[in-house]
């Protein structure tokens, strides 16, 4: 099946992850951190880190490594803050 | 939302979960089981169910093992629903979770708790770049979608996973730079004080020797007793310093994967508000249960890697003991000459553990890092801020709060929380027991505010 990442097409096969097609296929930052604006990539591929979000068909913030490649996905780099923070900050933490 | 009621709701379908599931229908219980993969399996057995043949040839037998389990799974009745994230459990047996954006809800008369463990964090300099990512995560890429490094690659750390990932890369056809051993040299002497649970474990040790062995035949470079390791790259990895008694080291990759054990994934059992206690002998936090796994006298148990790291063989085992001690509460079976058998089992497969634990205790560097190191990646906090915070009077990771945002992060501390704990014990000079952990609140997983709107 065919993705995007970045406007850029990918053959990748079905079934697996966003994050492992997109690292197979040889993409390397897929956010930047929020205060330093460093490039980030995935760490963990469990659902741990969060360092895999991506923007995806328009969704912010989506935890590409627990996601599956659908046909004509279109991925782009989650850049600066994503919105989730907003919904979560400081409400599991007292 | 569905209001539908199951005896026993299990989260997690790893090796606890499933075996959990089995036991409790053959017990005669009602069982949903949620995970958050489209798969089943957990980590050790993930995709073993459609994997290609090709690709169970290189992971090997422990690996093909899972199928097993994986048909009585399938053939014991459970209801499996994939795909299901949960982000609440409460301690009368109410589950939420989340599939593929909608909302819904379970009750169980008992919830088990098998969410397994996670890769222990390796806070060194550089750890955030591109470029560097879990030996753990190595292999899910292996494991769930085929994918191998296509250039040389480093695995630096300990513990059995990185010298399995090693031997099944060699299998695989990757081409290993180095692998950088941060075992100490010292450590097997104080390891053999556990020398007779090691030796009525020696299965798992000669699988451990022979994995060794099979690297160093493969002539893949192994630094061993490697100290003050160092990701060296600017805006991405491209190697590793290290030093080889007291020597300065460095070999160059695009690609670092850092491991050092495995700790419980906790998160949901400190959102129930259950009490944990630090494990001196596996430095990470445990929910304290009775022997059958129940949380003090909630209707939640737990079983496998996410109650204290024990490996997959034992985690099952626990999964089953901990179906048992609930269907005797159900008033189900007449369970003493199978809760023997069980028990003899788990003995068997825990001999090893103490040697392991004390073997590859992951270096007090690699866990409590200097100054300039990132601890908290979602926020950005150093361990020399957080050292600050303590000198300003920060008692706990949950006060780091009130003096920065560190643990704040998505990750909702899971990066950060054991070395937060371990760096404030340390400058305070206190036990880690002592320091305590950050309060995890549901949502223990972020929900998009859409998840809700119907
Ligand atoms: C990345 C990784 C790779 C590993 N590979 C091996 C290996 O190759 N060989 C080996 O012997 N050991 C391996 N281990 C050790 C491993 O943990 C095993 O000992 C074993 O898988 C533990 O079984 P378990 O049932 O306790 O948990 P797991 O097998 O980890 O299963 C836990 C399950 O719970 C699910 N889950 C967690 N949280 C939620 C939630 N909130 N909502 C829904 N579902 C959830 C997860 O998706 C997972 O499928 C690995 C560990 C890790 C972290
Ligand atoms: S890579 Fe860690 S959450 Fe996706």
């Amino acid at each position: 099946m065919t993705i995007s990442f970045e406007g850029k097409n990918l053959e990748v096969p079905a079934g697996i992850s966003v994050a492992s097609a997109l690292l197979a296929g040889g993409a390397r930052d897929f956010r930047s951190s929020i205060v330093g604006n460093a490039p980030r990539a995935p760490y963990c591929m469990m659902g741990v880190c969060f360092e895999c979000l991506l923007e995806i068909d328009g969704v912010p913030a989506r935890q590409s490594c627990l996601i599956t490649v659908r046909d004509g996905m279109k991925i782009k780099q989650q850049l600066g803050a994503p919105e989730l923070e907003d919904i979560n900050a400081g409400v599991n933490h007292e | 939302m569905s209001d539908e009621i199951a005896d026993l709701v299990i989260i997690g379908s790893g090796p606890a979960g499933m075996a959990a599931a089995c036991e409790a229908r053959s017990a005669g219980l009602s069982v949903v089981v949620l995970d958050e993969q489209q798969a089943i399996g957990g980590q050790i057995y993930r995709r073993v169910e459609t994997a290609p043949s090709s690709l169970l040839e290189i992971l090997g037998k422990d690996y093909t093992a899972g199928q097993k389990l994986i048909a009585e799974f399938r053939s014991s009745g459970a209801r499996c629903i994939a795909g299901a994230t949960v982000w609440n459990v409460t301690t009368e047996g109410v589950v939420n979770y989340v599939t593929d954006g909608h909302a819904d809800e379970i009750s169980g008369r008992f919830v088990l708790l098998a969410s397994g463990a996670m890769e222990r964090p390796f806070p060194i300099q550089g750890w955030t770049l591109p470029g560097v990512m879990g030996a753990g995560a190595g292999q899910i890429m292996l494991k769930g979608a085929g994918a191998v490094p296509a250039e040389p690659v480093i695995l630096a750390g300990c513990g059995p996973l990185l010298y399995l990932l090693a031997w099944q890369y060699i299998r695989a056809g990757v081409k290993i730079a180095a692998v950088v051993d941060t075992t100490k040299r010292s450590a097997l002497f104080s390891a053999l004080r556990h020398f007779v649970g090691a030796v009525k474990g020696w299965r798992d040790l000669l699988k451990g020797i022979k994995l060794i062995a099979a690297i160093r035949r493969h002539g893949v470079p192994i630094y061993s007793g490697a100290t003050d390791l160092a990701i060296t790259g600017i805006v991405r990895a491209e190697g590793i310093d290290f030093k080889i008694a007291g020597k300065p080291q460095h070999v160059a990759a695009s690609l670092v994967l850092l491991h050092q054990g495995v700790v419980p994934n906790t998160q949901l059992s400190w959102s129930t508000g259950a009490k944990h206690r630090w494990d001196d002998q596996q430095l990470c936090w445990q929910p304290e249960t009775d022997a059958n796994g129940r949380l003090g006298d909630s209707v939640i148990y737990v079983a496998g890697d996410s109650r204290g790291i024990v490996g997959a063989n034992a985690s099952a085992v626990q999964g089953r003991l901990a179906a048992l001690a609930m269907a005797r509460q159900l008033g189900h079976a007449d369970t003493a000459a199978r809760v023997r058998r069980l028990l003899a089992s788990l003995q068997r497969y825990t001999h090893v553990r103490p040697f392991l634990d004390t073997l590859y205790r992951p270096q007090q560097k690699n866990r409590i890092p200097d100054d300039d190191v990132l601890v908290c990646r979602c926020e950005e906090v150093t361990a020399g801020q957080i050292r600050k915070y303590v000198e300003l009077g920060c008692k706990g990771p949950n006060q780091t709060k009130a003096f920065g945002r560190c643990g704040m992060g998505p990750c909702q501390g899971r990066l950060c929380g054991l070395t937060v704990t371990e760096v404030i014990a340390q400058k305070r000079e206190v036990d880690p027991s002592e320091v305590g952990y950050y309060r995890i609140r549901p949502p223990i997983k972020p929900i998009l505010l859409g998840t809700f709107a119907e």
